[in-house]
């Protein structure tokens, strides 16, 4: 059994906007062991960037608010650390990279000032001292002439190279958890497969924990040990990666795997793809008791409208939250 | 030999870039440099390639939603180009477009039924309301959607559901040729396939032919009958869908294919990680333009301008190295 780093229990994140009540994430259990990558799938909506968002402690509050749940980390509850404190565990202990390298990095800044800044703030360093560091950063990321461009801003680098900033910021205090959002969702296919080979690279290097959010199966497939599929601001399925892909049990996990037109299997004969009918569900306003995939799914029984399946272990490390199991 | 439904030839937009103290044309994007393909009827045609390779400013071009700089498209045999605006609006009703992002391309101000409907009254499809009504109705049916939807606004729909309101819009005028431009992408994973399914499934019922714009390899092979891969501005390999997937030819596909994900965690392949980033199509490589970045590279590849060649029926590759034509 590894030691949990990051134990999440019952979190929900709620946003009390005019238009009502939007349940963005409703009762959340993970964990991350230490050194561990845990992928979590979803789609748009699915609440698993405001999950990540929560246990940064990075919910715009209001309209956000966590109403209720504990964010375990190395014995602590990250809930009940005053600011200061949490500010001493984000971006050094716990650090994130988002999605869109463009507008996470501040335009008017060189990239060297944005890394130095954090190491100066972590680490104590000197300004001299920072910038070298962040040199080194830029190296560990591979970014070639890292002394020339640590000088530079945004504009001057391209995507790929924006996220290997982000990359480098992120791990410039050698953090315990890196929590990944979708790190390579806006960049070129080619240009994925260089961020991901890095990031596996500096895991094994550093011996980090990652939490890597994504709507991609194969990104998945190719970088987490252990998965949790969430739908409709919960998670419905747990389970290690190649038990996953190989038995999965939810009928939404199902249906996400058989949807994907699969580039492996070109050569065998072609087959129509299995789409899931209907739209991912609204977390605003009242939410209706039940399971949450039950109008689009393919074995609803009446039980399924009537309570929410809990998540139970079925196998060991394989959990999941449906009436058939 | 059929006459091609479409027929490509060397197709190029450059895109002016201006500066100076007059405005002066400074430098030149060179989006597409000479392209050239066919199209035949009833196939599906995949135009892949990473962000900025040319291959949406392909699709717009052979639409004329922005004039090519040269080249020659024809439809049908007809000259595209050089058609007066009367000739090429009468051509519209031939060849239609359906945008990647369906939340930018509908009016948010017009009503469902206006927004399909407004073709049929351009071209004068439909002479009274009561029968543009019942063929807007009709239309939301073929695409999976309600006849009552029509006096709906966009916004009342999700985005799989604008999108088939995108699709209704091009089917309106019973078009030939369908330029798809990343129609799924902006889609989440479980809403694509249905869009997908969609698509060919209209494909059949109508005899329609489809130059399917996309990044996503996976996507791309499972709608294809052909695929073409771009790469600043160019076409360096097309082929068969399957025998392209299966026997790429061109260094950059291989390394294309090679980059996608697969889910499926048992699967380790060898992994070709390409260097650094894609130059900039202002100042294009000489010669072969992936050269480099190429692991293939001989010397004369960055002088010799490369053309495809049929390395297997249907099969082209530009690439001198594979095709065996190399000159030290």
């Amino acid at each position: 059994m590894v030691q949990r780093l990051l134990d999440v229990k019952g979190l929900k994140t709620y946003f009390y906007t005019d238009e009502g009540v939007v349940r963005a994430v409703d009762g959340v259990d993970l964990y991350i062991g230490k050194g561990e990558t845990l992928g979590v799938v979803g789609e748009s909506g699915c609440g698993k960037s405001v999950t990540a968002l929560s246990v940064m402690r990075l919910i715009p509050q209001p309209p956000g608010r966590i109403v209720e749940g504990t964010i375990g980390y190395n014995g602590r509850n990250l809930l009940d650390l005053p600011p200061a404190q949490m500010r001493k565990i984000r971006g050094k202990e716990i650090s994130m990279i988002f999605q869109e390298p463009m507008t996470s990095l501040n335009p008017v800044f060189t990239v060297g000032e944005q890394i130095a800044e954090a190491i100066r703030l972590h680490e104590g360093l000197g300004r001299r001292d920072a910038m070298a560091k962040a040199v080194e950063m830029l190296k560990i990321v591979h970014i070639p002439n890292a002394e020339r461009r640590v000088k530079e801003y945004p504009h001057q680098l391209s995507g790929g190279m924006r996220q290997r900033v982000m990359i480098g910021m992120a791990l410039s205090c050698s953090p315990n958890l890196l929590i990944a959002d979708e790190p390579t969702t806006a960049l070129d296919v080619t240009i994925q497969a260089q961020i991901l080979e890095l990031l596996n690279e500096l895991k094994a290097k550093l011996g980090m924990a990652i939490m890597l959010i994504t709507h991609d199966m194969g990104v998945i497939a190719e970088t987490a040990q252990r998965v949790a599929v969430m739908y409709g601001a919960q998670i419905v399925e747990e389970a290690p990666v190649t038990e996953l892909f190989k038995e999965p049990l939810h009928p939404y996990t199902q249906g996400l795997l058989r949807s994907i037109p699969r580039i492996d299997l070109a050569a065998t004969r072609k087959q129509k793809l299995e789409a899931i009918p209907g739209t991912v569900p609204t977390l605003r306003g009242d939410v209706k008791p039940g399971c949450r995939f039950a109008p689009r799914c393919a074995f609803a029984k009446p039980v399924c409208t009537e309570a929410t399946p809990p998540l139970k272990e079925i196998r060991t490390g394989h959990k999941v939250a449906c009436v058939l199991y | 030999m059929p006459e091609p439904l479409l027929r490509v030839r060397n197709l190029k937009k450059y895109f002016p870039i201006r500066g100076g103290l007059f405005s002066r044309e400074v430098a030149r994007v060179h989006a597409v440099d000479d392209v050239s393909f066919d199209l035949m009827a009833g196939e599906t045609l995949g135009l892949v390639g990473e962000s900025g390779c040319g291959k949406s400013t392909t699709g717009r071009a052979i639409l004329r939603l922005i004039e090519p700089t040269a080249g020659e498209v024809s439809f049908q045999g007809q000259n595209v180009t050089t058609l007066d605006k009367r000739a090429l609006r009468a051509l519209r009703k031939e060849m239609q477009i359906i945008f990647q992002d369906p939340y930018a391309s509908l009016n948010p101000r017009m009503t469902v039924g206006s927004i399909i409907g407004e073709a049929l009254v351009i071209h004068k499809l439909a002479p009274t309301r009561k029968a543009r009504e019942e063929r807007v109705a009709q239309l939301l049916e073929t695409v999976g959607l309600l006849p009552d939807h029509l006096r709906r606004y966009p916004h009342e729909f999700s985005g799989g559901q604008r999108q088939r309101i995108g699709i209704a819009r091009a089917l309106a005028v019973s078009p030939k040729l369908i330029i798809a431009d990343e129609p799924v992408s902006a889609l989440d994973v479980s809403i694509q396939a249905q869009i997908i399914n969609l698509l060919e499934d209209l494909q059949a019922k109508f005899g329609l032919t489809y130059l399917f714009i996309a990044h996503d390899l996976s996507v791309v092979e499972h709608i294809s009958t052909r695929v073409a891969v771009m790469y600043l501005g160019k076409i360096v390999e097309i082929a068969p869908a399957k025998e392209l997937y299966t026997n790429p030819r061109h260094p950059y596909t291989e390394a294309l294919l090679s980059a996608v994900p697969i889910p499926d965690p048992t699967m380790r392949r060898k992994r070709i990680l390409l260097e650094g980033d894609v130059p900039s199509p202002i100042n294009p490589p000489s010669g072969c333009r992936f050269h480099t970045r190429c692991a293939l590279r001989v010397p004369s590849c960055s002088a010799n301008e490369q053309t495809l060649k049929e390395v297997a029926p249907g099969h082209w590759v530009a690439c001198q190295v594979r095709t065996g034509v190399a000159t030290k």
